[in-house]
This record gives structure tokens, C-alpha cells and sequence, in this order.
């Protein structure tokens, strides 16, 4: 019963989403919303779950000598942020709205302003021309990447749209292919989850 | 909590500007359902997957190495497939990470996907007969900040140097981040998402990449179990399906006839 219960749930879940798709009626959409609702009612308390969980291992972490500076960094942080947030709220101006704004936007910024390095050693790696399909990988990117800087209209008003060309045409229908590839794989596993095959998500 | 039960109550209306989705379902569930039936019946083949048979290996050098191997599932929620997916990957590769005696770290985006993988790993290693093993503190939920996230994960791996990095499941901006700052560290990196754009990121800096259905093709791939192999194989005739479709498509249309289109398109 441990096992078939939670698989009744999805199925029953599952099932009235995939009617209420298909079927328009007002009892269905006022449970549709009622459901929805409770989604929402539910996520709260697991980001408890989750709160929990994360104070629990930085105390037990803080007590090792290699990683008690990051979990008295963490841990920190959430009294202090707690702390200002209960005192003050969060509206604009408080303390709480001040380090949100100065130090926690800014460390986010600055992992974000990390990509631009990272694009450029990938794209190092990955556009050295190593074999054929290498080199035409190196070209089209060249070319896609000149298209899209005036520097490139200027050399010739052709290479902007031949880079159009190459995204609209040859690269589209890749990723076309592939997302046919992705929406026919999530029904798949849809479906699988629905009728009870699937059920390495529940442990088994 | 007071319940409107209106007279229109019982009106139930077909929504007809979903037909078309409605008869590709049912298409899609029969071939699932016929494919299934005949998976229980043995001899369906699964072409290789080299990202996949690559998990063995990479637990393997992790073992090797004495390093720990890392898993995330990304900024995906649990009722995104591709997390339900990566959550089938993870009890396999739990399996062979409790078989080899190998640390397992799991950093969780999501309070309930931690709970989820915990589940799954706790389970898999009892089925592999090392309940003792399993380590609860190694499978913990960091933050719903995006790139607090990249950060977090950037951490475990220059500190804890794992020797297989395992990203499957949702991707965004932060998966060149992961994979450029796993490639730094020498780890091998399989990488797997339903997110067309990061593909081309995971392509450049991983080891091995899942693309496409892939990553929904390695339940079935890794256990062998001839239903979930069924339901692959029925994907494989719907692409065969709308391959054909689609160039019908091609035909009529070069021809300027467009009500095959039109058949397709949005109501």
C-alpha cells in the first residue's frame, strides 16, 4: 500500500490535468485553480524543509576546521538577514532591502560577469580546428559571429545576411530536430509516470 | 470555505482548438502502449549511448582516484520531466557509486527534488545491500539563487575535486559556468539537458553529452526494463511518424497547398 498510494496520487493528479486540458467546464477549472493553489501552499512548507536541512549541515560543518569558514559565512547570513527582515521588513530603504540590493545582487552580478571569461575559454576549446567538421564549426561561427557586429555589414553587407541564413535555416532546423526529439521524449516519460512504469523517481 | 456550485456545473465542452493535440496523444499512447506490450515480449534493441555507457567509467575513475563523484540535477522543480528523468539516472548511478564504495555529493537547487534524491539514493543503496553507507549530509539543498547556485556548486568542486561530474536535468545560464569550472579541475563531465541552448555549452565543455531524448532514453537504457525500453522504442516510430508528416508537408506546401498545414497549425 507504502508504494501504491503515491502512485494513485499521480495517477488521479495526472489524469484530471490531462481532462481538464481537453475539456472545458467550470467546475474544472475552479478545482484546476484550487489545485494550483495548494501547489503553492505546499512549496512554502518544503522551502522550511529545505532551510532546515541547510542550517542544520552549516552548524555541523562549522565545527570542522577545512569548511568552517564557509558555513559561519552562511550561517551568518541567514541571522542577519532574518534578524533585519523581522525587525525592519523589506520594504525600500530598510537594512535588509540595503543588502539585498548591494551584496547579494552584486555577488550575482559578478558570477553572471564570470560567463564572459568561460564563454571565451570554450569557445577556444571547442572552435580549435582540429578535424573537418571542426573547421566548418570555426567557420560558420565566424561568420555568424561577424554578422552580428557592424564591423562585419562593413567588410560586406552579404556576411550579415548569410549569418541570418545560417541561424534561420541550417541551425534551425536542428534545433528543431532535437526539440521534437525533447517533446516526444517528456510524453514518453509522461506517460510512463502516469501508468505506473516509472517509478525510479519514488526510490523503487 | 464556502463552495460556488453554479447551475452551469455539469456543462462539460470539448475544447475543439485542441483536437489535433488530443489525436497526437492518442497516436502517441497507442504506439507507447503497443510498444510496451511488445518490450514485455523481449528483443528490443537500444542503439548505444555513449554518454551513458560513459557512467561506469566515470565511477569507475572516481574509485580509481579516491575522489568523490558530483550529481546535480540543476535549476529544474520535480514536476519538470526532465528532473523526473535525471531522478531515474541518479538511482542507477547511486547503484554503482554504493557497489564501488564511492562518495556521492548531490547539491539541490529545490527543497523538494533534495528530498526526492535523498530517497533515491538512500533506496539504491540498500538495494545494493549498503543501507550503512549511505551519507544523508552528502544529498543537501544550497539555494533558489540562481547563480548563488553556480557558486555553490563552483565551491564543492575546487574544494572536494570530484572526479566524475554528473549535470542532467534543467540547465540555464549558469551550465557554462558548472561545466568550465568542472573541465578546470580535470573531472569527467557527462552532461544531458532538455534545453537547446545550454546544449551547445555542455557540447564544448563536457566529456560526454545527452541530446535530445537521450536524457529521457537512459531510464530505460540503464535498467534494462523491457517496458520503459518499449516506450523508447515507440519514440523512435512517432519521429519516423512525423518525419513523414512533415514532408508530405513539404510536398503540398512547395505545391501550394496548404491545408496539410493548416491541419497542423494553431486553431
Amino acid at each position: 500500500m507504502l508504494l501504491k498510494l503515491p502512485l494513485i496520487i499521480v495517477a488521479v493528479f495526472g489524469l484530471f490535468m490531462l481532462v481538464q486540458f481537453f475539456v472545458e467546464a467550470p467546475f474544472l477549472d475552479h478545482t484546476y485553480q484550487e489545485i494550483l493553489d495548494w501547489v503553492q501552499i505546499i512549496y512554502l512548507f518544503t522551502l522550511w524543509v529545505g532551510a532546515i536541512n541547510l542550517i542544520k549541515l552549516h552548524l555541523k560543518k562549522s565545527t570542522h576546521k577545512k569548511e568552517a569558514p564557509y558555513s559561519v559565512v552562511t550561517l551568518s547570513g541567514i541571522v542577519i538577514m532574518l534578524f533585519f527582515g523581522l525587525i525592519q521588513g523589506k520594504e525600500v530603504g530598510s537594512v535588509f532591502d540595503w543588502i539585498f540590493k548591494n551584496v547579494q545582487v552584486s555577488l550575482q552580478a559578478s558570477m553572471f560577469s564570470l560567463l564572459a571569461f568561460f564563454v571565451a575559454s570554450a569557445a577556444y576549446r571547442g572552435f580549435r580546428a582540429r578535424s573537418t567538421e571542426a573547421l566548418v564549426l570555426l567557420s560558420v561561427a565566424a561568420i555568424v559571429m561577424l554578422g552580428r557586429v557592424p564591423i562585419g555589414d562593413l567588410i560586406s553587407g552579404l556576411i550579415p545576411d548569410f549569418a541570418n541564413w545560417i541561424l534561420n535555416f541550417p541551425s534551425m532546423a536542428a534545433r528543431r530536430g532535437i526539440l521534437i526529439g525533447i517533446g516526444l521524449g517528456t510524453v514518453a516519460t509522461a506517460l510512463r509516470v502516469l501508468l505506473g512504469i516509472e517509478r525510479t523517481y519514488l526510490g523503487r | 470555505m464556502q463552495m460556488i456550485m453554479p447551475d452551469s456545473i455539469l456543462l462539460l465542452t470539448f475544447n475543439a482548438n485542441r483536437l489535433n493535440v488530443l489525436v497526437a496523444l492518442l497516436i502517441c499512447g497507442a504506439l507507447v502502449a503497443y510498444f510496451i506490450w511488445k518490450g514485455r515480449r523481449g528483443g528490443l534493441y537500444l542503439r548505444p549511448i555513449s554518454g551513458l555507457s560513459a557512467i561506469d567509467e566515470a565511477v569507475g575513475r572516481a574509485t580509481e582516484m579516491g575522489k568523490p563523484v558530483l550529481y546535480t540535477t540543476g535549476l529544474g522543480k520535480m514536476e519538470r520531466v526532465a528532473t523526473i528523468a535525471s531522478m531515474n539516472i541518479l538511482g542507477n548511478v547511486a547503484r554503482k557509486v554504493a557497489s564501488y564504495g564511492t562518495p556521492l555529493i548531490i547539491p539541490c537547487y529545490d527543497p523538494v527534488v533534495m528530498a526526492v534524491a535523498q530517497e533515491v539514493v538512500k533506496e539504491s543503496f540498500a538495494r545494493e545491500g549498503k543501507p550503512e553507507a549511505y551519507r544523508s549530509d552528502n544529498i543537501y539543498y544550497v539555494t533558489q539563487s540562481q547563480f548563488g547556485y553556480a557558486a555553490a556548486v563552483d565551491g564543492v568542486m575546487v574544494r572536494e575535486k570530484p572526479a566524475a561530474n554528473l549535470f542532467l536535468g534543467t540547465f540555464e545560464a549558469e551550465s557554462l559556468i558548472l561545466a568550465e569550472t568542472g573541465n578546470s579541475i580535470g573531472a569527467i563531465q557527462i552532461a544531458g539537458t532538455d534545453s537547446t541552448i545550454q546544449l551547445s555549452f555542455f557540447i564544448v565543455a563536457c566529456d560526454y553529452t545527452l541530446i535530445g531524448e537521450e536524457l529521457f532514453a537512459a531510464s530505460g537504457y540503464l535498467s534494462g526494463d523491457p517496458k520503459v525500453t518499449g516506450s523508447i522504442k515507440a519514440q523512435d516510430w512517432l519521429k519516423v511518424l512525423i518525419t513523414v508528416l512533415i514532408g508530405i508537408g513539404v510536398i503540398l506546401s512547395t505545391a501550394n497547398l496548404n491545408f496539410w498545414q493548416n491541419l497542423f497549425g494553431p486553431k
